[in-house]
């Protein structure tokens, strides 16, 4: 990234956060809580401390990070070395990644850039110029897998509340400022629950070791357990409308339930970020450098679009020199392919391509 | 506070403070040493202790329609007896199995009395419900009271868990019908039988019946009591494990030697780890069972079965390998050392004295 396309990050970022303080807040119990921040072009700058709001701002005005993440956990001593934080409890935290959800559309909004000669292209195994096997994978927001995020997280929240018993008031979906969404669940009673525990809710979530119950071997209760069990989870997807005709599905015999159940009831989750108890987490508010959207709290996931509710960058003209090979679109307006071209757009649509690594401030 | 009957303590005798209990029945230690009508019990309490060394369960004569009064000496005194001749003795390794022992037996009651099944045929259908609700409630407050678990009971057969609370205890279990996945779960809660509400907190009630016998105080031997004593140590040493001094062993190897060698519980993973090493490095099977002669729920014959099968001999005729260091590390059972030296698994490893 050249020095004009830093500055350019580094005041719009300020810019943003000083116009949006209300966005940005540490959590109630921040005295426990370990935060972090990285500057453009630096390392981690991990196990700091944030006491108030007031603190987060100033160090957002005088830092300017690119990115800024807090702990799930709340430590004793969260300041100290990992070692020595002395952990207490963690909020659960799912994380919902569009690549994990494997779509048909990826190939058609991913690029390379390949990191031998800079060349970009479509071909997602070498660069189509040096042939070379080194290269940086780009990919471009799609509403497709936003759409497809959007259902695997509703997926998990209802199985969550269903399910697991979790209170509504204590889920959070946030969307995380790039590819996905980041479901948090505070103040509960699984706060407390190490990592192996949380293993086995991701299992449960993913249906992963799942096995078919041997009748021979358990009593004939097991059988209406068993039922029970799928029909509860094909409840979670008949309220999603993913299986309309619901009844007709549990009419049929117990093998055929199990397929159908095993396609439809699991959401698709990353899961070592949530058997992660000691992970920082991007803070709500905060600005994700991979893109220049904003992670916030998607308080109707229906309506939310974060082309227009995560985007809070203005549409000032800027000129850029971009080279992306692939046509994208960002609110509501079609961009590229562009060939090293030098052409001017507006200021959100040159910060998510600065970002991406598709683009750098053209000078005349 | 519990409020115990007659009944409990004779299921439970752990439950019973051996001291006071002896004292508020108007009985002394002396009185069973010196008293020859009271010999019979120092007799039940030794057979309770070889039942325990052979990995059995002592069996109980218990019933709820029979004369309890007979019971107490057979059922508590020997209990609270062979607890004393086990620390007189200071047979660890036998206390350990005494305690796993006394823990399955303790199981057997805790589940009958979850289920409290009733005879539908017999006239007092009445009187057995009241009586299998009681039993209910008290095997639910003992549960809870103890070992601080919360269940309850459902409207059909089945016992209510929180999901934090059963997978707290859940993850202790390898076979996959302990993972939630394959569990009924519903607002929160997993549905289990009596059985599985048992058995889900087997560790649980080994560690209270440990707890319970380690706190026992027992001050002087009696000399009456040394012919006893001298037996038990001498069915102690039959589980003793020549040290292994090997210094070529990695340290989490080395660890589960050590969790062994002390009669503690090493975990499925543990063993695992422990016999695929071994059998690794070409120790023979016999070897290798003579190991986890000192594991408090040891059976020669299931050992045997185990390593048989990891060795590839028997069942799917799979061999299997040595885990590597991430899954131990999984597991906390890594220990790693500087003469690790990033190695990525046990058979890497290589001592100081040995040349890189």
């Amino acid at each position: 990234m050249n020095q004009d396309s830093l500055l350019i990050l580094e005041d719009t970022f300020k810019k943003y956060y000083f116009d949006n303080f209300d966005l940005l807040h540490v959590p109630n119990d921040s005295h426990e809580r370990e935060f972090a921040y990285k500057k453009f072009n630096s390392k981690l700058y991990r196990h700091i401390a944030l006491k108030s709001d007031k603190e987060l701002h100033l160090l957002l005005m005088t830092q300017v990070p690119s990115d800024v993440y807090c702990s799930n956990a709340r430590y004793s001593f969260p300041t100290l070395s990992m070692n020595a934080k002395d952990w207490q409890n963690a909020d659960l935290i799912f994380d919902i990644d569009s690549k994990d959800l494997q779509l048909q559309c990826r190939n058609s909004h991913t690029c390379i850039k390949c990191l031998d000669c800079n060349a970009f292209s479509t071909s997602n195994s070498k660069c189509h110029k040096c042939n070379s096997h080194r290269f940086k994978v780009i990919v471009l927001l799609c509403k497709y897998c936003i759409a497809a995020a959007k259902k695997e997280a509703k997926k998990l929240c209802i199985l969550l509340i269903n399910n697991l018993g979790i209170n509504k008031q204590n889920i959070f979906v946030y969307f995380s400022g790039n590819d996905g969404f980041h479901i948090h669940v505070n103040d509960s009673q699984y706060q407390l629950l190490g990592s192996r525990e949380r293993a086995d809710i991701v299992d449960y979530i993913t249906l992963r070791d799942g096995s078919t119950i041997n009748n021979n071997n358990r009593p004939e209760i097991k059988n209406s357990t068993k039922l029970k069990y799928n029909q509860t989870r094909i409840g979670v997807v008949s309220n999603n409308t993913e299986i309309k005709n619901t009844s007709s599905v549990i009419k049929t015999n117990v093998k055929t339930v199990e397929k159908n159940t095993q396609y439809v009831i699991k959401s698709i989750i990353d899961p070592n970020v949530t058997t992660d108890i000691h992970r920082i987490f991007r803070l709500p508010g905060s600005i994700n450098s991979k893109s220049g959207m904003s992670k916030v709290l998607c308080k109707n996931l229906n309506l939310f679009d974060p082309l227009y509710d995560a985007c809070f960058i203005d549409d000032c003209p800027t000129q850029i020199l971009a080279s992306c090979p692939i046509r994208f679109r960002l609110k509501d307006k079609k961009f590229g392919p562009f060939e090293n071209e030098r052409i001017t757009v507006p200021k959100y649509v040159a910060i998510y391509m600065i970002c991406k690594g598709l683009a750098e401030i053209s000078q005349l | 506070m519990l409020n115990l009957g007659t009944d409990e303590i004779i299921k439970y005798p752990f439950l019973a403070e051996a001291k006071a209990y002896l004292k508020d029945k108007g009985f002394t230690l002396e009185q069973f040493v010196n008293d020859p009508d009271h010999k019979f019990i120092i007799d039940i309490a030794y057979d309770r202790i070889k039942y325990a060394a052979n990995g059995e369960i002592y069996p109980s004569i218990y019933k709820n329609n029979i004369n309890k009064s007979s019971l107490l000496p057979r059922e508590i005194f020997s209990f609270i007896i062979a607890v004393v001749l086990l620390k007189m003795s200071h047979a660890n390794i036998l206390i350990k199995k005494f305690a796993l022992s006394e823990a399955r037996r303790a199981e057997k009651y805790l589940e009958k009395d979850l289920e409290a099944k009733i005879d539908i045929h017999s006239d007092n259908i009445r009187e057995q419900l009241e009586y299998k609700v009681n039993q209910q409630e008290l095997a639910i407050k003992i549960i809870k009271e103890l070992f601080s678990v919360d269940i309850h009971k459902n409207h059909d057969d089945h016992f209510i868990i929180t999901v934090p609370d059963y997978l707290r205890h859940a993850i202790h279990f390898h076979e996959l019908e302990w993972k939630l996945v394959n569990r009924y779960v519903h607002h929160g809660f997993v549905f289990l039988t009596p059985h599985e509400t048992v058995r889900l907190l087997r560790r649980k009630i080994d560690q209270y019946i440990s707890s319970r016998i380690h706190s026992v105080e027992v001050t002087s031997i009696k000399h009456s009591l040394q012919n006893y004593i001298n037996n038990i140590i001498v069915m102690a040493q039959k589980f003793v494990v020549p040290a292994s001094t090997s210094t070529e062993y990695p340290p989490c190897i080395k660890h589960a030697l050590d969790v062994l060698k002390n009669g503690k519980n090493l975990s499925h993973s543990g063993r695992f780890l422990l016999a695929t090493f071994l059998l690794g490095h070409n120790k023979s099977i016999t070897e290798i069972v003579s190991l986890f002669k000192n594991a408090p729920d040891y059976n020669e014959r299931t050992t045997l079965y185990q390593i048989n099968h990891l060795a590839g001999l028997s069942g799917s005729r799979t061999k299997y390998n040595c885990p590597s260091c991430q899954k131990i590390k999984i597991h906390n059972l890594c220990f790693a050392t500087s003469e690790c030296n990033n190695i990525t698994n046990p058979f890497q490893f290589k001592s100081n004295n040995e040349p890189r």
